[in-house]
């Protein structure tokens, strides 16, 4: 698709927030890292799902249930196919990546690791994949590795040869950094990891809503992401894992709708993925988040990934030219990237920058991103990260630099100190 | 904006970030403390140096934000020549301030008085706030000590 045909003017009319203004100034979010704004389609699906067919769903014997089961289930399925997944029952609905990666880590390692084991990850992950395995490794006796970086933010995959013995049985990886824009290739990853017997799940939060993904291409064994950064409601997460490999696991929460039978000291387990939605889910979100699903097809998600990396590499070539500003992570041309960069400006905390670019109307992240072992890893202690998705544009990406240089001007006008 | 952006970032404030006349350590000081926010790295560490029951010296030495730089350079300045009980007074007075309390007349902010503009901006409260908890924690510290110390003079053995 050229760029001509993607109409971000269009895209941008759907979305009622952005047209408000911020400290007197036009809105401009660039802070889609942290999670995204939502088109009135989706707002739309919720407020019609309680205003016409409100009701628990997979018990209820009346339309409104009947309604409500079939839409939940149907966005199920058109989650699979958004992931290229061969079956819904691969799909399980949680709150958050993070809840997706903690079911994963509980329910497969308590059936599946041992003392000895190892799990492989990262040096760039976000905590969400770091804590869960940490949690796992002192209840198992399992122990973590990390495949390094090199400077450039990219991961080194002769690491990943050298660390993946025997004994690993996982390997937990971002596909994409919410802090670097790194984008690791986790198809070859995932080759190389099976080649020696391991799984690998993949921490997509923030590559599915920005590329397109295909879980059977990658090849991965689960896959973990959140509604909320992709145009769609908080409180929905994806956990997608292999259907035998779900068979595999036991449950994550014990109560109602994940049994087929009580008894009062045993029951017996609901089928996959019913067995790891415990509980009323959060129906209404699901639905909507179905919208964010049609919003984002409809775009097409290669038409999104190539407005992105346009947006991107103009946001770096724009930032390198402003001095004293230093970029963490890829920012070579050759090298393909996500929307999410992350720098700081000499002798300015990143808080001090955040404050005055709101103050400019500017939204952006300014904080250690909950990737604190990277933040040691880059040698600071924050960075601010500007973060991009369809609905920005080359204007926004000129405003955020002119901001900048008002951040610079306001620290460095003269005060006494300088007499 | 502006306005409100030049009232959390005095010029005073930016003064005493730019170049505070009392950063460094102090050798040998009695009190030592260490302290940081961890949501965004603001670290700062305070040695005061005490004359009898008053503090004589005090040095802070860290990196963070404008505003927590700031107000460990102001609260040093301010805490020279008090006596303990007159430092925690002042410790209570900047808390104060934080929730839109006015200092009793008996209490000099100083300085201090500019971080009040800080209370429009909630999120930057801790960041200011990092200086006194580190303060504080540092004298508290200090009084079990001595209070320990008196405690095992009065049980001399043989006595």
């Amino acid at each position: 698709m050229s760029a001509n045909a993607f109409d971000v003017k269009r895209i941008r009319a759907d979305f009622p927030i952005l047209h408000r203004r911020v400290h007197d100034k036009p809105l401009v979010y660039l802070d889609n890292a942290a999670t995204t704004q939502k088109p009135r389609q989706v707002i739309d699906a919720l407020v019609n799902y309680y205003s016409r067919y409100n009701a628990n769903i997979h018990r209820g014997i009346h339309a409104l249930a009947e309604e409500a089961t079939a839409a939940y289930e149907a966005v199920r399925e058109h989650t699979a196919r958004f992931l290229h997944a061969p079956s819904s029952r691969s799909i399980v609905f949680t709150r958050n990546t993070t809840e997706s990666i903690n079911l994963f880590a509980s329910a497969w390692g308590r059936a599946h690791l041992k003392s000895g084991d190892q799990i492989l990850l990262s040096e760039m992950e976000h905590h969400s994949n770091l804590v869960p395995w940490q949690l796992l490794a002192k209840a198992t006796g399992a122990t973590l590795a990390f495949i390094k970086m090199a400077d450039e933010g990219l991961l080194k995959l002769e690491e990943l040869d050298r660390l993946l013995t025997p004994r690993t049985k996982l390997v937990a990886v971002t596909q994409m950094s919410n802090v670097l824009g790194t984008i690791n290739p986790v198809q070859e990853m995932t080759r190389r990891a099976h080649e020696r017997g391991a799984l690998v799940l993949i921490d997509a939060a923030q590559s599915v809503p920005h590329l397109p993904v295909d879980v059977q291409q990658i090849g991965c064994d689960a896959l973990a992401f959140s509604s909320h950064k992709m145009l769609g409601p908080t409180g929905v997460g994806v956990l997608y894992a292999r259907e035998a490999l779900l068979e595999s696991m036991e449950p994550f929460l014990g109560g109602g709708e994940m049994i087929t039978d009580v008894q009062l000291t045993s029951s017996t387990w609901n089928e996959i993925p019913w067995k790891f939605e415990a509980g009323t889910p959060n129906i209404a979100d699901v639905i909507a988040f179905g919208e964010a699903l049609t919003y984002l097809e409809r775009i097409g998600m290669s038409a999104i990934q190539a407005h992105e990396r346009e947006l991107t590499t103009y946001a770096i070539q724009r930032l390198r030219e402003v001095t004293g500003l230093t970029i963490y992570g890829p920012t070579r041309a050759a090298v393909e990237r996500g929307g999410a960069v992350a720098f700081n400006l000499e002798g300015l905390h990143p808080h001090d920058v955040g404050t005055v670019l709101d103050a400019e109307g500017v939204a952006v992240r300014a904080g250690h991103h909950c990737a604190k072992p990277l933040m040691r890893r880059l040698g600071v202690v924050a960075t601010v990260r500007a973060s991009v998705y369809l609905y920005n544009t080359r204007e926004e990406i000129d405003r955020l630099v002119e901001a900048i240089h008002a951040v610079q001007a306001f620290f460095s006008k003269p005060t006494h100190a300088k007499v | 904006m502006v306005e409100q952006l030049d009232e959390l970032y005095r010029e005073v404030i930016l003064d005493h970030f730019k170049s505070s006349a009392h950063a460094g350590t102090i050798p040998g000081a009695q009190i030592h403390q260490e302290g940081a926010n961890p949501l965004c790295g603001d670290e700062v560490a305070f040695d005061l140096k005490l004359d009898g029951g008053h503090i004589q010296q005090v040095r802070f030495k860290g990196h963070g934000c404008a505003i927590s730089q700031a107000a460990s350079s102001m609260l040093a300045a301010q805490l020279e020549g008090k006596s303990l009980r007159e430092a925690a007074a002042l410790i209570e007075a900047m808390k104060g301030l934080m929730q839109g309390v006015e200092p009793a007349e008996s209490i000099d902010l100083g300085d201090l008085e500019a971080l009040a503009g800080v209370r429009k901006f909630p999120v930057r409260i801790k960041c200011a706030a990092l200086s006194w908890n580190v303060v504080e924690q540092g004298l508290s510290e200090y009084s079990r000590q001595q209070t320990a110390h008196s405690t095992q003079k009065g049980q001399h053995p043989g006595s």
